[in-house]
């Protein structure tokens, strides 16, 4: 055990939390856009963000992140550093699932809402932002949470096609010098798990604490 | 734009692609048997089991769901061979698959076996069932028929995940593909093949186990989930 290497453990823990948190960022914004989309009520917008989103989640991760990184040189732009390829495959699969999941909570506020909105005669976008939206975040606060876990622990393969340093890189780097698997992997897993963990238990009691009304 | 696609010089590689998807499936198929078992097992215990066990099942499930699958296979792939035990690599990956799957499936069993009604147990005990009995045919059954759907979806992503362990050196469908990549440096056609690839065996297991599931759960019952 060497103090020199629990810093570059530490330090690919910092990227994890970069990573994941430009991921939730941008893949937040899409998603969001994503599932507005998808309830559309212009059908071609939304059937072709179901396509959107039945290729994304059918594709492994590390696809879409070689697609990423090779994709932009071949279509004529400049190349993306390896944290660029990886924030943009990482938002593009994130938004797909955030996509779909905030599809559920906006189409699970009550119908009648939606209808009362409407013959009020309040606009599309004021019935989203004042009627809709704060009623569906609710909602979408556990499960919105409990995703985060999901990228946090996605962004661990981040190193393995476009090459981003970050927790299990540095992990494995550390491993092939020193041969010693159980305790570095151990520590890697022991700090995503401090990181993910608490998210997980604070989806939970989200879930309990907003959920009021099916109790 | 200058780039001349190639993906004839790709293509010619279809014995490896294919190859490798066999591997994929072949992992895929282990790895949802043994992770339902673990999965029914841990889920029996977590819900009516000794105190100290269901401690024991909470850590594991946790712990899994709380990690990356990478990860975890690096620990116990590069730990087993630490240790002077050497895995046939497939058998390395099946194991790290199904710990990791077995997690998820104990939670989502739990869920199912969470919602069978204290009603269907006290008629199971006036009927006389055994307690095997009722394990078998008013626990377990009537619960992973609730949510099915919900582990069709499962380990429909667990066949996407099996592409994470081709960085321990299995030669799944992703793995063979960087050998293809070093032979014709095409890697952005191998990354659009590999992609066309793995939607197409998405669509084939999710329809195999919609198949499978009507085989199993021949009753159709309205549960409130449609199957």
């Amino acid at each position: 055990m060497n103090s020199a290497f629990i810093i570059s453990l530490l330090q690919g823990l910092l990227g994890t939390v970069i990573l994941s948190s430009l991921t939730f960022i941008f893949g937040g914004i899409l998603g969001f856009i994503i599932a507005l989309a998808r309830i559309s009520p212009i059908t071609v917008i939304a059937k072709g963000t179901g396509v959107y989103i039945e290729i994304l989640q059918g594709m492994p991760l590390l696809v879409m992140m070689g697609l990423c990184f090779y994709g932009p040189g071949i279509f004529g732009y400049d190349s993306l550093s390896p944290l660029q390829a990886a924030t943009f495959a990482l938002t593009l699969y994130s938004s797909a699932y955030l996509g779909e999941i905030w599809r559920g909570c906006l189409q699970s506020v009550a119908k009648p809402q939606w209808e009362a909105a409407e013959c009020l005669g309040i606009s599309r976008w004021h019935r989203m932002r004042y009627v809709i939206l704060p009623q569906a975040l609710r909602i979408a606060t556990p499960p919105t949470v409990g995703f985060m876990v999901q990228i946090i622990k996605n962004t661990s393969i981040a190193s393995l096609v476009v090459g981003y340093a970050e927790l299990s890189y540095n992990a494995k780097i550390i491993n092939n010098s020193t041969f010693q698997p159980f305790l570095y992997f151990g520590i890697a897993a022991l700090m995503y798990f401090a990181i993910c963990y608490p998210l997980a238990v604070q989806s939970r009691v989200l879930e309990r604490k907003l959920n009021v009304a099916n109790r | 734009m200058t780039y001349e696609f190639d993906f004839a010089a790709v293509l010619e590689f279809w014995p490896l692609f294919l190859q490798g998807i066999w591997t994929t499936l072949r992992l895929t198929l282990f790895s949802t048997v043994f992770g339902i078992l673990i999965g029914a097992l841990c889920a029996l215990v977590r819900t009516g089991g000794p105190g100290w066990a269901r401690a024991i099942v909470g850590l594991y499930v946790e712990f899994i769901r709380n990690t990356p699958l990478l990860i975890q296979s690096y620990f116990l792939i590069f730990g087993t061979a630490s240790m002077g035990l050497r895995l046939p690599i497939l058998v390395g990956a099946t194991i790290a698959l199904t710990v990791n799957i077995g997690a998820y499936t104990t939670e989502i069993v739990r869920a199912g076996i969470e919602s069978i009604h204290r009603g269907q147990l006290e008629a199971a005990e006036c009927l006389g069932l055994s307690k095997v009995q009722t394990y078998l045919h008013i626990i377990i059954r009537p619960a992973l028929e609730r949510v099915y759907p919900a582990l069709a979806s499962q380990y429909v992503l667990l066949m996407l995940a099996s592409s994470i362990l081709s960085s321990v050196g299995v030669e799944e469908l992703f793995g063979m593909s960087n050998r293809i990549q070093s032979d014709t440096f095409r890697n952005f056609e191998v990354f659009v093949v590999l992609g066309v690839l793995y939607l197409i065996l998405a669509v084939v297991v999710r329809a195999a186990f919609s198949l499978l599931g009507l085989a199993l759960f021949p009753r159709r019952r309205k549960l409130g989930t449609s199957l």
